[in-house]
């Protein structure tokens, strides 16, 4: 399969992710939305590992060049969920200060 | 001479700050006797200076630097000469007379007015002096301001009364419209040939372009148009007889007004270089002799008869000027000093014996009362009106046949001027001197004749009016004109007159004539008959001055005045202020609706961070052109 | 030394000041120091040698800090060091309206404008120029009029935003001295640049000097800073301060780019001359003494700068000599508009009247200075004004004579102030007015002495001027 479906795929699921946390006002979409963002780069970084492997064993059987990518992503996912407990904690504290898990109640920033 | 000279300027200064300084402290009899014995004091080193330059011969002394730059050199020097030397002796012989008579118009003031007063005239004298001694125009210039400035003072001497102000006030400002054109003068001459001195500047004044010199002669005689009141500048001379009367007879008559005169004649090898400019001169001369005298025929306030008298003959001198006849104009400068000085004095004995009235249709029959003014001022009315031999008579004369050999028309014209003067006079000399009395019954158990610090200079006038003429006796009534020897060294430029002597015997048998036939009609219709009703017709418009000052008024005041009001009001607030105000608005506007853009919303600030990056690669996707029009851009 | 003294004095008596608390003494020391500054600068005068000083300051930057007392900065440092002790016994007999603060803000503002004047490294003229005005800022904001805060407001804005791009300039000069960059004037004076280069810079900077002198149209700040000023600030604001726009014009301006100079000067004369007749005509419709005497300012001071710029000996020696009278004359205007204001209560002509009966020997100091204001020969603005006129007349005859016009115009406005506060007879306001008293009349004939003084004999100053 060409590398390009990946990439439109990859830059598809990129794209819901951003509109989700624009549009959203739910904390757990806007959440779960920036997962989806993470999952996109993922999906990009396994797919390029691949074709860069391939290309490399086409001159050598035995090489790992390229691999390590699909090694990084598992690292990815690690940090990924642990970043997601602190995210629903975060969460959740807010629901217990605001009674909501509306984001647009955030604007202390202006303040 | 150095230290002559200096001493001649430095009494009357001398004279101003003891008074000037002192006022509180001194009696009335001390700063008079002081205020009259500095003037004497100058006047007599006058009589000095003008013996050592009698016989010929001119002196110019430096006695420092006034401004000296690398390229520009006016040192503060005096020049003494033939024609200053006889202004000299007017200023100070006159100044001195009426300082003696005003310590008698004036007793009424408190002291330290009183000291004010004779402060003043002391400076006047002052700046009158350095005007005329000065060796270059610069010096001459701090003269000609400093005269304005004391004609200011003096004619606001009475401060409360604020139409005084506002007549002193027009006087220096039409004054300083003159001086702009001598100034100007003074710049061109420093521009072209790098000096002020008058020697130095007429020894290279042919090498001046006809351009040139027709410019700087213009500007020249618009200064002379302001200070010795001539066409368009006169209407401030009448205003100011608002000051004392003795002041208008010292400054407003005998000497500040002649400065014009003495200025042109100084500059004579210039002006006779630009025949434009003497022309204009005689126009302009001619045009004010008869305008001012048309309008003498109809006032009825005696000094404003006089003033305008004063602007009349002041025209006659710029014809004769006009017409090259510098001798003639200095001579009848000289001549009407006297008899002008001893009219306004005879008339401030009239408006003191009358308790400050100066409306001659409440006078008449002061001829009793008054003997030694009627007759004082009866032989000045005979030497303004020409009548032979009196002082008036051989001066204008000399002017009218100067004007005959350049232009017969000029001659007529100021032939007819000559008989509205002596028309004029005597219809003052008539109805304030003869018929009955018309006052009220106060002023006419009141009537005196004035002290005798009064009439004693009135009688000395009185004389030099009548003999004054003598020294300019014409070659034709077999004198030989002593004067034209005297000045001759200074005025070199005057070309001598050309006309047959029978004709010029003539010319002046009929001025004589005519003159007398306008006095016999003039005594015959207003001693018996004064003219009491208000004026109509022509006469209606001569006696509103031909509505100059209202024409002044709607062309040049109110107009400057809308202007002032629209760029104080509409551009300097609206225009200029709210330029920059506006600048200051629309910063705070525009940061006020920037500010909403920092909301504290996250989704927002999430939306900007996504926009900026699209634009960011846009930029850099886009092969590159977007990136390289802003490269140049900056 | 002399130069680093003139500065000295003042920064160390002025931060002293601060922790006086006492209103007399305060008064007393700020005399005193004012006085020292004087004599230091009067024995200045005649020195030839310890004029200059210098001192590393910035050696990263190649800024130095370096004074030198030539004789234009002597007469400004003349002018600077005599208006103060003037202003400081104009005010001796004060009520307790200022306290030690105020004196001690003078004397710091005196201190800036005597760098500015002394300076010859441009970031150190910066530095000075900066100082000079912070202090005007909270003199005028915390002892001014009404409406003095958003008017103090706009003169500092206005005013700073001339200095930034006046040191943008600086800095874009900086960079194109040679070697290892300088801000030493000496520096600036020997670089050649283009032609177009010279054109932006000159901009740059003729806006800052502009806004300050000020020249039409960047004159709006002028009469409102003026009126809500306190007056002794006043006095130092345009008496002195204003000359800084004009100094920095001699010396920073026109010899480090004599090409943009010459291609501008018809525009500046242009500005200068209408500014001229603008503010004159102004002038004459005013009925506050304080606005009038403003703006009668902006028109001389138009003189001065189209005579600077009309590249002549006479217009430019004129400017200086007028630098100076001017600085005099006009404080002591605003000493008498100062008097007016505190005795009668108001400044509005319409309301006075009738003064000289009740206060001779200020209407006859007030007619003198009057006078000299409209530069009658024998006061010293005579001479300047002469020279100036006939400087721009050499450059263009109908420059001057359009300029000339003021002159007429400046008698208008000048004989109608003398007119309506001194003459005519008493009104309510002025019915139980006083002559002054001993400490202004000494001010006002100190400085009436120096105006006829070199209007008899100017050559002292000329000669000052070219040493």
């Amino acid at each position: 399969m060409p590398i390009q479906n990946y990439i439109i795929v990859a830059l598809t699921l990129f794209t819901i992710g951003i509109v989700g946390v624009l549009v959203r006002r739910n904390a757990l979409i806007v959440f779960m939305s920036i997962e989806l963002m993470l999952n996109a780069v993922n999906l990009l970084l396994v797919a390029f590992s691949k074709v860069h492997h391939g290309a490399a064993l086409a001159h050598n059987n035995a090489t790992t060049v390229g691999a390590e990518a699909q090694i990084f992503v598992f690292f990815i996912m690690v940090v990924a969920a642990a970043e997601v407990s602190i995210g629903l904690a975060i969460i959740v504290m807010l629901y217990r200060n605001t009674r909501s898990i509306d984001i647009n109640f955030l604007n202390r920033l202006k303040n | 001479m150095k230290i002559i000279l200096a001493f001649i300027v430095l009494f009357p200064l001398a004279g101003f700050l003891v008074n000037g300084l002192f006022r509180n402290t001194r009696s009335k009899k001390s700063i008079a006797y002081y205020a009259c014995s500095q003037i004497f004091s100058s006047f007599f080193l006058s009589c000095i200076a003008f013996y050592l330059v009698k016989n010929g011969g001119s002196e110019v002394v430096t006695y420092f630097d006034f401004i000296k730059i690398s390229n520009l050199n006016i040192s503060f020097s005096f020049q003494i000469d033939q024609l200053s030397a006889l202004f000299l002796l007017i200023i100070t012989g006159v100044g001195f007379l009426i300082h003696v008579y005003s310590a008698a118009y004036m007793h009424e003031e408190e002291p330290k007015h009183f000291a004010r007063y004779f402060a003043y005239l002391n400076l006047f004298v002052f700046s009158m002096l350095i005007l005329v001694l000065g060796a270059n125009y610069v010096i001459m210039f701090m003269g000609w301001e400093g005269v304005g400035l004391c004609s200011y003072l003096l004619v606001g001497y009475w401060f409360k009364n604020n139409n005084y102000n506002y007549a002193a006030k027009k006087a220096f400002i039409m004054n300083r419209i003159g001086d702009l054109g001598f100034l100007l003068a003074v710049f061109w001459i420093i521009n072209k040939l790098g000096t002020v001195g008058y020697t130095e500047v007429f020894a290279k004044a042919a090498t001046l372009s006809t351009f040139d010199v027709t410019a700087i002669t213009m500007l020249l005689f618009v200064g002379a148009m302001g200070k010795s009141a001539q066409i368009p500048l006169y209407t401030w001379l009448p205003d100011a007889m608002a000051g004392p009367t003795p002041v208008s007879a010292l400054i407003h008559a005998a000497t500040m007004v002649t400065a014009g005169i003495y200025m042109i004649a100084r500059s004579n090898v210039l002006f006779s270089m630009s025949a434009i400019t003497m022309n204009l001169i005689t126009i302009i001369g001619l045009a004010t002799a008869l305008l001012s005298a048309t309008i003498a025929i109809k006032q009825n306030d005696i000094k404003k008869v006089l003033a305008y008298s004063t602007v009349s003959q002041l025209g006659y001198m710029f014809l004769g000027l006009g017409v090259g006849a510098y001798t003639g104009a200095v001579f009848h400068v000289m001549t009407h000093a006297f008899f002008k000085a001893l009219l306004f004095l005879g008339a401030g004995s009239v408006i003191h014996a009358m308790h400050h009235e100066q409306d001659i249709r409440n006078m008449g029959g002061l001829k009793k009362k008054l003997p030694i003014t009627h007759l004082t001022f009866l032989l000045g009315c005979f030497a303004i009106s020409g009548i032979p031999p009196f002082s008036g008579f051989f001066s204008k004369d000399e002017i009218l046949a100067a004007a005959f050999a350049s232009n017969p028309i000029y001659w007529v014209l100021g032939v007819v001027g000559a008989a509205m003067t002596a028309f004029y006079m005597f219809r003052l000399y008539a109805t304030t001197f003869l018929g009955n009395f018309r006052g009220t019954k106060v002023q006419e158990l009141h009537l005196h004749e004035s002290p005798k610090a009064m009439t004693y200079p009135l009688i000395i006038l009185a004389i030099l009016s009548v003999v004054g003429g003598l020294i300019g006796i014409p070659e034709i009534l077999g004198g030989n004109h002593q004067l034209h020897h005297f000045l001759s060294s200074v005025l070199t430029s005057e070309k001598p007159i050309h006309i047959n002597h029978n004709t010029e015997f003539l010319l002046m048998a009929t001025s004589v004539v005519i003159a007398v036939i306008a006095i016999l009609f003039a005594v015959n219709k207003f001693s018996k008959k004064p003219e009491l009703s208000e004026a109509k017709g022509l006469g209606k418009i001569f006696a509103n001055k031909w509505y100059v000052d209202e024409l002044y008024e709607k062309i040049i005041v109110i107009p400057l005045l809308a202007i002032a009001t629209f760029l104080k009001n509409i551009v300097e607030k609206s225009g200029i202020d709210g330029i920059v105000n506006g600048v200051g608005k629309y910063i705070q506007y525009s940061a006020r609706q920037i500010r909403l853009v920092q909301n504290g919303q996250v989704g927002s600030y999430v939306l900007f961070m996504v926009l900026a990056f699209i634009i960011m690669i846009l930029i850099w996707v886009n092969d590159g052109h977007i990136y390289k029009f802003l490269t140049q851009l900056f | 030394m002399f130069s680093f003294l003139l500065i000295l004095i003042p920064i160390l008596s002025g931060l002293l000041l601060f922790f006086i608390k006492n209103e007399k003494s305060a008064k007393s020391l700020s005399l005193l120091a004012s006085v020292l500054t004087l004599a230091i600068s009067i024995i200045s005068l005649s020195s030839k040698t310890n004029l200059n000083f210098s001192a590393e300051w910035i050696p990263s930057l190649g800024a130095k800090f370096s004074l030198s007392l030539d004789g234009l900065s002597k007469m400004l440092c003349l002018l600077n060091s005599i208006s103060l002790p003037i202003i400081f016994l104009s005010i001796f007999k004060n009520d307790n309206k200022y306290s030690p603060n105020f004196f001690g803000l003078m004397l710091l503002m005196q201190a800036g404008i005597m760098g500015v004047f002394l300076a010859s490294d441009a970031l150190l003229f910066y530095f000075f120029w900066e100082l000079a005005l912070i202090p005007a800022y909270f003199l005028c904001s915390i002892w001014g009029g009404e409406k003095r805060i958003q008017v103090t407001f706009k003169f500092f804005i206005y005013t700073f935003v001339g200095s930034l791009l006046m040191l943008l300039g600086i800095i874009y000069l900086y960079l194109q001295t040679k070697g290892s960059h300088s801000f030493s004037i000496q520096d600036f004076y020997s670089l050649q640049l283009s032609s177009n280069k010279q054109n932006t810079i000159f901009c740059l900077m003729f806006f800052a000097f502009a806004i300050k002198m000020p020249i039409f149209p960047f004159h709006s700040w002028q009469p409102d800073t003026y009126e809500q000023a306190p007056t002794p600030v006043t006095m130092i604001l345009s008496g002195v301060m204003v000359k800084m726009g004009v100094f920095a014009v001699i010396k920073w301006l026109i010899p480090v780019l004599p090409d943009a100079t010459n291609h501008f000067s018809n525009i500046v004369i242009l500005l200068s001359v209408i500014g001229m007749l603008y503010a004159s005509l102004i002038a004459i419709k005013q009925d506050d003494v304080k606005r009038m005497i403003a703006y009668s300012s902006i028109a001389h001071i138009g003189l001065i700068c189209a005579a600077i710029f009309s590249n002549t000996i006479n217009g430019l020696q004129g400017a200086l000599i007028q630098m100076f009278n001017h600085g005099i004359i006009v404080i002591g205007l605003w000493i008498v508009a100062d008097v007016i204001e505190k005795q009668i209560g108001t400044r509005k002509f319409s309301e006075l009247g009738g003064l000289a009966q009740k206060a001779p020997t200020l209407a006859i100091l007030l007619v003198v200075l009057s006078f000299a204001n409209i530069a009658l020969p024998l006061t010293s603005a005579f001479v300047g004004e002469f020279l100036m006129f006939s400087g721009l007349f050499k450059y263009n005859i109908w420059f001057a004579a359009i300029a000339a016009i003021s002159i007429i115009l400046g008698a208008v406005y000048t004989l109608n102030m003398v007119q309506k506060i001194f003459y005519g007879n008493t009104v309510s306001a002025t019915e139980n007015a006083i002559d002054i008293s001993w400490n202004i009349k000494l001010a006002l004939i100190f400085l009436v002495i120096i105006v006829l003084v070199f209007g008899v004999y100017p050559m002292p100053l000329i000669n000052l001027i070219n040493s």
